[in-house]
């Protein structure tokens, strides 16, 4: 039983506030990835959970015990650093065996467990090898299987496989899924790649500027973004925004058509997603002149003006379209999303 | 690349004969008195002593000889060792703690601290060493190996700290780090992960702090009287000892600093940057 707790958790570094006031729970086996733009404060959260780093408030729990003041090793974890952290005196065996020696593992279940992970990372030909013959993406897996030894309670992965080539990394995803399902392990994966993101999380938490935006199932994320940043952030091309005017109890007028929306006194925006656009007659749905045409094999990307703003929408590849061209585009209705213009969140 | 052929070879080549003529002036200096003292070292006393000089040692090993024979040499050379090592372990064992502090935890006054360990080179030793031999008098450290070891300590100390400081700065927190989730308690880490990558450098800073003792003639020469250190007793023998033994001890002196250096040279040059991989 690993589950995490993170009570009102804070860090500042001097002035600067990292994370304020931290809520979230993971529960047991879960695997959570932790989704936001550079220097929102992801490895920070990170390090507190490990015990390298002290909240300056706040209280983090694992496995019902708290462990705010133990020390990183009384903690049931393992970390997979972001700069991968691989001992340069080590071989790649000695390395992913560090932690196990430290328990006094006796030597064949170290052999099994270096070679099982080793295999696990295709790095089974380098366990010879020291850090500085290595590669980056290579030292990467050594991280990770280093971690994976140790098969502990929880794992903390920082950014593990942004150094792979793409086959690779896709490999090594669902390989990593795949051992820590088994191995019953509670994850928490911090990640930019959205893609990465969505196929590997029970849960994604989206991140902003020290805050959780958003905790929830992946689809739930992409179809209910919480707010205008997670809308934004996820999704490629992200979500497209419309400003819209009130003209009646609950009725807008965007881009110079008129919509159904949420009865609220509040000044709104119109979202949806790129995808969720059909073509429609001339005369129904939004007036759009073509800019630019980005074929991508299974759709066509197409960027537009629409009343005077920049707008994206997917349509399919057959449909022959070109810069200058004028468009309709139809949302579809229940995918229309509203985000309040000041605080930014979801209006439903 | 070819234009600065072409635009002015006549300044090139000015350029080159400066740089070349000052490679070979600054060798002449510190290489020719060391070449001197070999080849006089080397020759026989009749040969020091006589006029014409020859630039060709002759291999003679009698002036050698009498100077390892002469009263007093051997007890003086094993107090210099004595004290020189006595010195390494004190200076490694307090500079190195104090480097790693420096370089991993941010403490109140850290700045100011680093100050004044440079701070102790400021002071003359002849300024230190009368009171000090006053002092060492009423505590009875006086004419002690373990006395004069602390003064020469004051000396490498500084050095020590600086060099090991560097060292441990070039050794990323974040292995250490790796080390505690691995199960690593902070002392564990430091045993496994820091000392192993440090090491090299550490026995570096430890060689520099032997020799700083082993060259040391001034606070050797009031601290002590009858444990004389072989810098020392040269110097107290200087007026009436012959000519040849001079030489002799001169480079007995020197020729282990000399292989020493050379010995830990990668790291003083590399004072600045991680040295080990
Ligand atoms: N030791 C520190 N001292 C001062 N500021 C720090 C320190 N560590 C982190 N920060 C700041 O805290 C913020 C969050 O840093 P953090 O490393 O958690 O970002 P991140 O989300 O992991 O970013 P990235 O995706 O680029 O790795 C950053 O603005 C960073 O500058
Ligand atoms: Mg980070």
């Amino acid at each position: 039983m690993a589950e995490i707790q993170i009570k009102g958790v804070a860090k500042s570094f001097g002035a600067f506030t990292a994370l304020h006031s931290v809520d979230m729970t993971i529960s047991d086996r879960e695997f959570m990835v932790l989704l936001g733009a550079s220097g929102c404060g992801k490895t920070t959260l990170l390090r507190i959970i490990a015990g390298l780093e002290t909240p300056t408030k706040g209280e983090v729990w694992i496995g019902g015990r708290r462990v705010d003041h133990l020390p990183p090793k009384e903690r049931g974890i393992a970390m997979v650093f972001q700069n991968y952290a691989v001992f340069p005196h080590l071989t790649v065996f000695e390395n992913i065996a560090f932690g196990l020696r430290m328990q006094k593992m006796p030597q064949a279940e170290v052999q099994r467990r270096v070679h099982r992970c080793a295999e696990l990372m295709h790095i089974e030909q380098l366990l010879k090898r020291y850090s500085g013959q290595l590669s980056g993406g290579q030292r990467q897996r050594v991280a990770v299987a280093r971690a994976l030894a140790m098969e502990p309670e929880v794992i903390l992965m920082d950014e593990p496989l942004s150094n792979l080539d793409a086959l690779l990394r896709l490999e090594m995803r669902s390989e990593l899924k795949g051992v820590l399902a088994e191995s019953k392990t509670t994850a928490i994966y911090v990640t930019h790649d959205q893609v990465e993101a969505m196929s590997l999380a029970d849960r994604i938490s989206v991140m902003n500027g020290g805050h959780i935006v958003q905790s929830a199932d992946p689809v739930e994320v992409y179809r209910n973004p919480a707010a205008r940043f997670v809308a934004g952030f996820i999704g490629n091309p992200p979500m497209n925004f419309l400003p819209a005017e009130k003209v009646g109890s609950g009725r807008y007028r965007v881009a110079g058509t008129d919509v159904a929306g949420p009865d609220t006194d509040t000044r709104i925006d119109y979202a949806i997603r790129p995808e969720d656009l059909t073509l429609a007659e001339p005369g129904q749905g939004l007036a759009a002149t073509i800019r630019v045409v980005e074929p991508l094999g299974a759709h066509t990307l197409v960027t537009c003006d629409v009343d005077g703003a920049s707008f994206r929408a997917v349509i399919d590849s057959d449909s022959r379209v070109n810069p200058g061209d004028r468009l309709s585009l139809a949302p579809m209705a229940d995918r229309v999303r509203w985000f309040d213009k000041e605080t930014g969140l979801s209006v439903q | 690349m070819s234009d600065t052929a072409t635009v002015a070879p006549s300044v090139r080549k000015a350029g080159r004969w400066v740089f070349v003529s000052g490679i070979v002036l600054l060798c002449v200096w510190t290489l020719l008195p060391i070449y001197l003292l070999m080849v006089n070292a080397l020759s026989t006393p009749e040969e020091v002593n006589g006029f014409p000089k020859s630039f060709i040692p002759s291999f003679d090993l009698s002036s050698l000889r009498f100077f390892l024979e002469f009263e007093g040499v051997l007890n003086a050379l094993w107090n210099s060792i004595r004290v020189a090592v006595v010195t390494m372990i004190l200076s490694i064992g307090f500079g190195a703690p104090a480097g790693y502090a420096l370089s991993r935890f941010d403490f109140p006054g850290k700045e100011v601290f680093r100050f004044l360990v440079v701070m102790t080179r400021a002071f003359p030793l002849p300024l230190l060493a009368l009171p000090l031999a006053v002092m060492f008098l009423r505590v009875g450290l006086d004419d002690s190996v373990l006395g004069l070891a602390l003064v020469h300590t004051t000396l490498a100390l500084p050095f020590a700290v600086l060099i090991t400081y560097s060292l441990f700065s070039g050794i990323p927190f974040e292995l250490e780090e790796a080390a505690f989730t691995l199960g690593c308690t902070r002392f564990q880490a430091f045993r496994k992960v820091v000392l192993p990558l440090a090491a090299p450098g550490i026995a570096a800073s430890a060689v520099f702090a032997f020799v700083i003792s082993w060259n040391e003639v001034f606070a050797a020469a009031v601290l002590t009287i009858k444990n004389r250190t072989l810098t020392a007793f040269l110097m107290q023998s200087l007026d009436w000892s012959p000519l040849h033994l001079k030489f002799a001890g001169a480079a007995a002196l020197v020729l282990p600093a000399l292989i020493f250096i050379f010995a830990v040279r990668k790291y003083l040059f590399a004072m600045w940057g991680i040295a080990n991989r």
